[in-house]
């Protein structure tokens, strides 16, 4: 048995080190459905402009940005629902503060950041210390949250400065300021699960949490910590899409579903919702099939109803395979 | 290496002091004294085996020793300090390590992750993985598996048997003193076991204490030096392997005065023609199982902690389907591929697990009671039909008939005590009017008084021409109830034996060391 369990371990070893997540394969085919779609109802005009191709991109930024922190409580076992108010709560506060004056964005950008470690901590506190489930935690937060809100603003509130808007719209050589944003997001969560005591720690609450405290792992600490940076990637969000509008909106968030489309990506991913495995490439995986889906259904002008429906299918077509997949391992 | 263990084995036993010693050691809980007045010494480079039947306080032993449980008195001493551990984690600090029967790593991380988790080495909460995988293969040469198990291997693609090694490292990792394996072997191949004796034998000759927990006699045999018995939560004897035979240690274990008294065992005339018969039947877990269950007796299944008892019985009702041989049922050939299947032929199954298996503890005691007859017959709401009108009569008459003490059958089933949920699932049954019964562990966690009335319930079921297939691990119950026994051992059949025969007969025959009338064991215990 040593000898060839060895080679074969081995074998796994190089397997998994060139594992590419079996959600791009999903991708792959989806952009080449929209491709024929596209030569079939419009010529090709849409998947041979590049900007277009861009756009797809540019447009899966905020769901993308708020998909990996939503992995990492996803990781931890958990769930947060309050990221699509967390995203409306920064958009107004921050073009409130800001008032269209780039003395103010600095504060602006302090107090939403510190709104939104709050609401991680409330959730996180919530879920750990109260044993409340982090479902109904975390959607008790959100209430609260557009309870606040829709009490307070009603509309458009303030603006942001012109120098702000290069958050949004600038760009860097030919490359979006939004696009490296995001891939700054999604390679510095990839650091915080694979390269530091935080992300193994948070598999280990995720995979069982009473092996992880049995072997000394400060779990409760671990699971608040998740939380915070969830809400902060909400926060990044928020101020990612009012630098594009212009002035917040209360809506914004919920407008764009961030809630469970971050949820839909990640699980499109590959991460579990009992948590303990997966990463945040494969979010990014879910997230661009989104974005690709948006991109297509627009530009055709196509029932959007449709994509929705579509939406809906690839979650479970994703899931479903990915179950018989693991059980297929196992035996 | 053999000089370095001449240096650390006793030269004399007087002056070793125990690596761990418990003295006057109690624990009770609700209802039963687990632990009784145990007293017992553990030396460093000695294996030593605590053994006894279901309920004999071992693991509630290793439980209080690797600081799960705190027991309600007495004192443990760790290389002749005091110690009382509050939490695992301050016996694992303090040189005690325990390997659970299940397993407890994370699949989906690796080996390394797995070993230090929550000790990883790291620099400003930046992980070294270099240094992860590095310390990782320094634990996989202490215990010499280095070139089987690579640290970065995910824990998912491992056999069970290199899981278990994982778990050996993981827990000499803390520098342990002391090891504790549960049933280390209950789940590995011959091979595999002898694998793990192997690194347990080194383990030792490092001058680490090692208590083994097993209920394979065999094994015991093999592996180690002292033995010590346990019986119904109080110390026996602790004996020296070359001093005693396994014939010897089943004595100590066995042999109890009888709590109740069991209804009188079925007369030749009571038993009618071969309800279930199956033959050569196999599955993933069995193997070659034959026999045949008449009508109107009790046909005991005994054997040890996993030899596949309670397996059969799943195996029979289709919860994990046999996939060769042949299950006849009153004379007709059938395929019992799902519960739903085994209903429908009117079989009955009593569950192990009653928390899990047997009762819905939030449903009412009517809805309960009347679970099975709505799954078999009732379809796409036409529960209302057969069920409210019928269920007026048919609850109340259940109730008598298995005799539940409850004010009202609207009550949720989890207030009921555990006898009185077992009533409720025997209701259950009755109600579904099958008439081959498998029982496993009818009577497990029940007060004495429902014990005598589940057994007379049985026995009235078999007076009315129902077959009845009992699994347990009690053996005065196998003894009081069954009209023949079988014995399983190694996931097959090992014997059939007599009524009223003996719990030494039975152990002997479920530990591998009787005459067997089945070919496949022996050629499996050839093996070894």
């Amino acid at each position: 048995m040593t000898a060839a369990t060895a080679t074969e371990n081995r074998y796994r070893r190089i397997l998994h080190s060139i594992h590419i997540p079996p959600v791009y394969f999903f991708l792959i085919l989806v952009f080449f459905a929209g491709g024929s779609l596209d030569q079939i109802l419009a010529d090709g005009q849409i998947f041979s402009n590049p900007a277009i191709m861009l756009n797809i991109v540019v447009r899966s930024v905020a769901l993308g940005i708020i998909a990996v922190g939503q992995s990492l409580v996803i990781i931890g076992a958990s769930i947060d629902l309050s990221v699509a108010y967390t995203i409306s709560i920064t958009a107004v506060m921050s073009s409130y503060i800001m008032q269209g004056d780039t003395a103010n964005v600095p504060m602006a950008i302090v107090s939403v950041f510190a709104i939104g470690a709050a609401i991680g901590l409330v959730n996180g506190v919530t879920i750990t210390k109260f044993k409340v489930n982090p479902f109904i935690a975390t959607l008790g937060t959100s209430l609260i949250i557009k309870g606040i809100i829709n009490a307070t603003f009603s509309n458009y509130t303030g603006s942001v400065p012109k120098s702000f808007e290069f958050f949004g719209y600038g760009t860097i050589g030919s490359l979006p300021v939004s696009i490296i944003i995001l891939l700054i997001i999604v390679a510095a969560g990839w650091f915080l699960l694979a390269r530091t005591k935080f992300g193994a720690h948070l598999y280990g609450v995720g995979g069982n949490a009473e092996v992880a405290r049995l072997s000394g792992v400060r779990t409760d600490r671990v699971l608040i910590g998740a939380h915070v940076i969830c809400s902060m990637t909400a926060v990044l969000a928020g101020l990612f899409l009012v630098s594009q509008m212009r002035s917040g909106a209360p809506w914004v968030g919920p407008n764009g579903v961030y809630d469970l489309n971050s949820i839909a990506t990640t699980v499109i991913g590959g991460i579990a919702l009992s948590g303990g495995k997966g990463g945040v490439w494969s979010t990014l995986g879910g997230v661009l099939i989104f974005g690709v889906l948006e991109t297509v259904f627009n530009q055709l002008g196509v029932n959007p109803y449709l994509k929705t429906v579509l939406q809906g299918i690839i979650i479970v077509l994703a899931v479903a395979s990915y179950t018989i997949r693991s059980k297929k391992e196992a035996a | 290496m053999a000089d370095e263990i001449d240096d650390i084995k006793p030269k004399s036993a007087e002056v070793v002091q125990p690596t761990v010693e418990v003295q006057h050691i109690s624990k009770r809980f609700p209802g039963v004294v687990a632990l009784d007045d145990v007293s017992l010494q553990f030396f460093p480079g000695e294996i030593h085996a605590v053994v006894g039947e279901n309920g004999a306080g071992k693991s509630t032993l290793m439980k209080i020793l690797s600081g799960a449980y705190t027991p309600d008195s007495g004192t443990i001493y760790l290389s002749g300090e005091k110690v009382s551990f509050s939490h695992p984690k301050e016996a694992q600090m303090k040189g005690v390590s325990i390997i659970y029967q299940e397993f407890n790593l994370l699949p989906e991380r690796t080996v390394a992750h797995n070993i230090f988790l929550g000790r990883e080495p790291s620099t400003l909460g930046t992980l070294d993985t270099r240094k992860l995988n590095k310390q990782a293969v320094e634990v996989l040469k202490e215990i010499g598996v280095e070139k089987m198990i690579s640290p970065t291997a995910f824990v998912s693609s491992l056999s069970v048997a290199e899981q278990q090694l994982v778990e050996i490292a993981k827990a000499i990792s803390f520098k342990a003193k002391v090891l504790i394996m549960d049933e280390p072997t209950a789940a590995l191949t011959y091979t595999e076991v002898n694998l793990l004796n192997d690194l347990v034998s080194r383990l030792k000759q490092k001058g680490m204490s090692i208590i083994f927990i097993s209920h394979r006699l065999k094994e015991v045999f093999d592996i180690a030096e002292k033995i010590t018995v346990l019986k119904d939560g109080k110390f026996i004897k602790t004996v020296n392997k070359k001093d005693v035979v396994p014939a010897d240690v089943v004595y100590l274990m066995v042999g109890r005065t009888l709590d109740h008294y069991f209804p009188p065992l079925g007369k030749p005339e009571d038993f009618g023609e071969v309800v279930l018969k199956v033959k050569n039947a196999s599955n993933q877990i069995l193997s070659d199982i034959s026999f045949e269950l008449r009508r109107g007796e009790v046909l005991g299944i005994a054997g040890l902690q996993g030899s596949g008892r309670t397996e059969l019985a799943q195996s029979l009702f289709g919860v994990v389907p046999f996939k060769s041989g042949t299950l006849e049922l009153h004379g007709k050939a059938i395929a019992v591929k799902s519960p739903f299947k085994a209903i429908k032929n009117k079989m009955g199954f009593v569950t192990e697990d009653r928390k899990s298996e047997g009762i819905a503890p939030r449903q009412p005691i009517r809805d309960n009671m009347l679970l099975t007859v709505r799954a078999v017959r009732a379809l796409f709401g036409m529960i209302s039909k057969d069920g409210i009108g019928k269920s007026r009569k048919l609850v109340p008459m259940l109730g008598k008939q298995v005799d539940i003490r409850t004010d009202s059958f609207d009550r949720e089933a989890q207030y009921l005590s555990g006898g009185n949920q077992q009533k409720v699932v025997l209701a259950k049954w009755l109600a579904s009017d099958a008439n081959v019964f498998i029982f496993d562990e009818p009577t497990r966690g029940i007060d004495v008084e429902s014990k005598a009335s589940i057994h007379d319930m049985i026995r009235a079921l078999t007076k009315k021409g129902t077959a009845v297939l009992m699994i347990s691990s009690e053996l005065p119950e196998i003894i009081g109830m069954s009209d023949r026994v079988i014995v399983m051992s190694e996931r097959r059949i090992a014997g059939e034996l007599p009524a009223k025969t003996s719990e030494q007969e039975i152990m002997l025959m479920a530990i591998g060391h009787a005459k067997s009338t089945n070919p496949g064991l022996t050629t499996s215990v050839g093996e070894v």
